[in-house]
């Protein structure tokens, strides 16, 4: 693989090297964060008032900050689920699909579970439910990947766009709550929802999904299995060489990722949402993408990316509020971040050349 | 139920059919260029949405369908550059800056449009039809395929210049060489770096004016998100086609008939909602990579950026 293709090779820990590393990682970020807001100009908005709203509500705020935090609970799941898959080299584009089935099926299971087993064993169980449920949504472009070769770029996008769909053909059908008429699942009473930390708002998910990712990270890193997933990542010819299973091992990565962002789902809707309304897909799932490349796929490095976007999200949806921005500029923005990292890539890898040669 | 296969209600089946398809065509033929070329065009969902939105726009202020497929076009054309400089020219990955683009673009048009025409969708007139004479007269089959606009029978018409492109035309060797074993092209003393950018901007036009159809003919309007995914069902439909024209046609019809079965379900009483008939298209896709997906085959370097001197 070459350079310029975002891979995480572990790199020498000269003190250059950190230099470089932080230069390729925030300079992207604050030509994109200028690039964008030339994209406000052009449409009549201030950009300094709409990041100035953004870093007031998103980070400064005492009740911002909270919902800053308590928002990173899915996305920490999200990241490390797409950190498995892109270590492993598969592109796994399925996440808003597998995130909302899995959210689905927290918010129709916990709700009735509360009311026959103790709080947190139903909590528990309609986490596991929402786990096994994206898992088997990712077995399609799994086996398909593992067994007939089928591109998994097409087949993870084709089945996110049919569980989105699902998921809201499941709230509008099957699991609609019938005590209200809008359109949504029945409500998980605050009361049974996961606690909170302290005496905060911030959701006690946000601790399960820095476990997840942390974890992941360890596994990835340190194991026999991370290096085997990884084998297959950098090199899948070597990999048969060396006597893997590769389709068992391409099936495994689709599992444990969807499991992942699945859970992701789950966290959100027994910590935070509490039901499932009608059309609602946050689209988490493509945002992630970017910080997963912007923190090389080092999981401790993407919870401190994971923050950022968090801080995006929330002062996003206020200062969209405020400016009438829709919140379509977040993809906007997301979008040339992922075109800025790769230019940068780009240039630094011939910088490399250059110097060598 | 009688009423269920009146001659009307099949001629409507089937001109629904017919508008459905042509888009996924012309996104699936300007696909199966790049991927023969070697360039995954994963951005082509982001030329349509662009193409969608300036064809539309093209359209509503110039009042003349004609320039909204040119404009439609155009955009697509302005996103595939973007993305023959990153990919083709810099040799950024081809997956990255494709996903980019989608969401740049769909971000982009939503955006726009929400500042132009804040939550109104305005429409734009009816569709003017060039009958052809004589097979017009056909009952059912008349009036579903040869009463339609002029772009119509133009873009079926492009299957058969395809066709005559690679099976006949220096460039279709070219742009077959350029996918499956660059370095020989380059050895040849073709220039492989341009051979593929003619190949992403064709992708771009063609998948812009499919955009503009689907808004200025299909719609009647723009929506943020009108496309839902009609690229990538044109990327699946150039794969499957295995380098074939015809079968990107077959198979654009076969999904044109499935769309148009389930609004013409509605439309008879059958209550379904919006998100199943959503859903079918991409069962058909599901279901077909299931069958087929062994069998879809794809160029040797499709997905490599082209690096003289790089083994």
């Amino acid at each position: 693989m070459r350079a310029t293709t975002l891979d995480a090779s572990a790199g020498q820990t000269l003190r250059q090297d950190i230099g470089r590393r932080m230069a390729i990682t925030v300079g992207p970020i604050l030509v994109s964060l200028v690039l964008a807001g030339c994209v406000l100009l052009a449409v009549g908005v201030n950009p300094v008032a709409y990041y100035g709203f953004v870093i007031e509500r998103g980070l400064l705020s005492p009740l911002g900050l909270q919902q800053t935090l308590t928002r990173m609970a899915p996305l920490l799941f999200i990241a490390a689920g797409l950190i498995v898959a892109f270590r492993a080299g598969m592109w796994n584009l399925g996440g808003d699909g597998q995130f909302l089935l899995g959210a689905v099926t927290a918010a129709a299971s916990a709700p009735l579970l509360v009311q026959v087993l103790p709080g947190w064993l139903a909590l528990l169980t309609a986490f596991l439910m929402a786990t096994i449920v994206a898992t088997v949504w990712s077995l399609v472009p799994a086996l398909l990947r593992a067994y007939q070769g089928v591109n998994e770029i097409i087949t993870t996008l084709m089945m996110s766009f049919l569980g989105v769909s699902l998921a809201n053909v499941l709230v509008k059908l099957v699991f609609l709550d019938p005590g209200t008429t809008v359109p949504q699942t029945r409500t998980l009473p605050v009361a049974d929802r996961l606690p909170r930390l302290f005496d905060t708002t911030i959701t006690s998910g946000l601790v399960f999904g820095l476990v997840a990712i942390v974890a992941v990270h360890l596994v990835m890193t340190r194991t026999a299995f991370g290096l085997k997933l990884r084998t297959v990542g950098a090199n899948p010819r070597a990999a048969v060489h060396a006597g893997l299973s590769v389709p068992l091992l391409t099936v495994a990565v689709f599992a444990i990722s969807a499991a992942l962002i699945g859970m992701g789902g789950a966290i959100d809707i027994i910590g935070v949402q509490g039901n499932v309304r009608a059309d609602w897909n946050p689209a988490y799932g493509m945002a992630v993408i970017p910080v997963v490349f912007l923190a090389r796929m080092n999981g401790f490095a993407a919870i401190g990316f994971v923050f950022l976007l968090s801080v995006l999200s929330i002062g996003g949806e206020s200062a969209a509020r405020r400016l009438g921005v829709p919140q379509t500029f977040t993809l906007v923005l997301v979008s040339i971040v992922l075109i800025t990292l790769a230019v940068a890539e780009y240039l630094d890898h011939r910088y490399q050349q250059a110097r060598r040669a | 139920m009688s009423g269920f296969f009146s001659e009307t209600f099949l001629a409507a089946l089937l001109f629904g059919a017919v508008t459905a398809a042509i888009p996924l065509l012309l996104a699936g033929l300007g696909e199966q260029m790049s991927e023969k070329a070697g360039v995954l065009n994963i951005g082509i969902e982001g030329m349509m949405i662009t193409g969608a939105y300036l064809g539309f726009v093209g359209a509503y202020y110039s009042g003349s369908f004609w320039l909204g497929f040119l404009s439609g076009a155009a955009g697509g054309v302005a996103v595939a550059a973007l993305m023959a400089l990153l990919c083709v020219r810099i040799g950024l990955n081809q997956i990255v800056i494709g996903i980019a683009l989608t969401l740049g673009f769909e971000g982009l048009t939503a955006l726009l449009h929400h500042f132009q025409f804040s939550k109104s969708y305005p429409r734009l007139g009816a569709v003017q039809v060039t009958p052809i004479p004589l097979l017009e007269s056909i009952p059912i089959i008349g009036p579903a395929l040869f009463r339609q606009h002029l772009i119509v029978y133009l873009s079926i018409a492009m299957v058969g210049l395809m066709v005559w492109i690679y099976r006949r035309t220096q460039l279709g060797l070219n742009l077959q060489a350029a996918g499956d074993k660059p370095a020989a092209l380059d050895v040849a003393g073709i220039d492989v770096i341009r051979t593929r950018t003619i190949a992403v901007l064709f992708t771009g036009g063609m998948a812009g004016l499919g955009g503009a159809f689907l808004a200025n003919v299909g719609a009647g309007l723009f929506i943020p998100f009108i496309t839902n995914g009609a690229g990538f069902l044109g990327i699946v439909l150039a794969m499957l086609a295995r380098g074939r024209p015809v079968w990107v046609l077959a198979g654009a019809l076969i999904f044109g008939v499935c769309l148009s079965m389930t609004t013409a379900a509605q439309v008879a009483g059958v209550n379904i909602p919006t998100d199943v008939i959503q859903m079918l298209p991409f069962l058909a896709v599901m279901a077909m990579l299931v069958l087929f997906g062994r069998r879809a085959s794809l160029p040797a370097a499709l997905g490599i950026p082209y690096e003289r001197g790089v083994r």
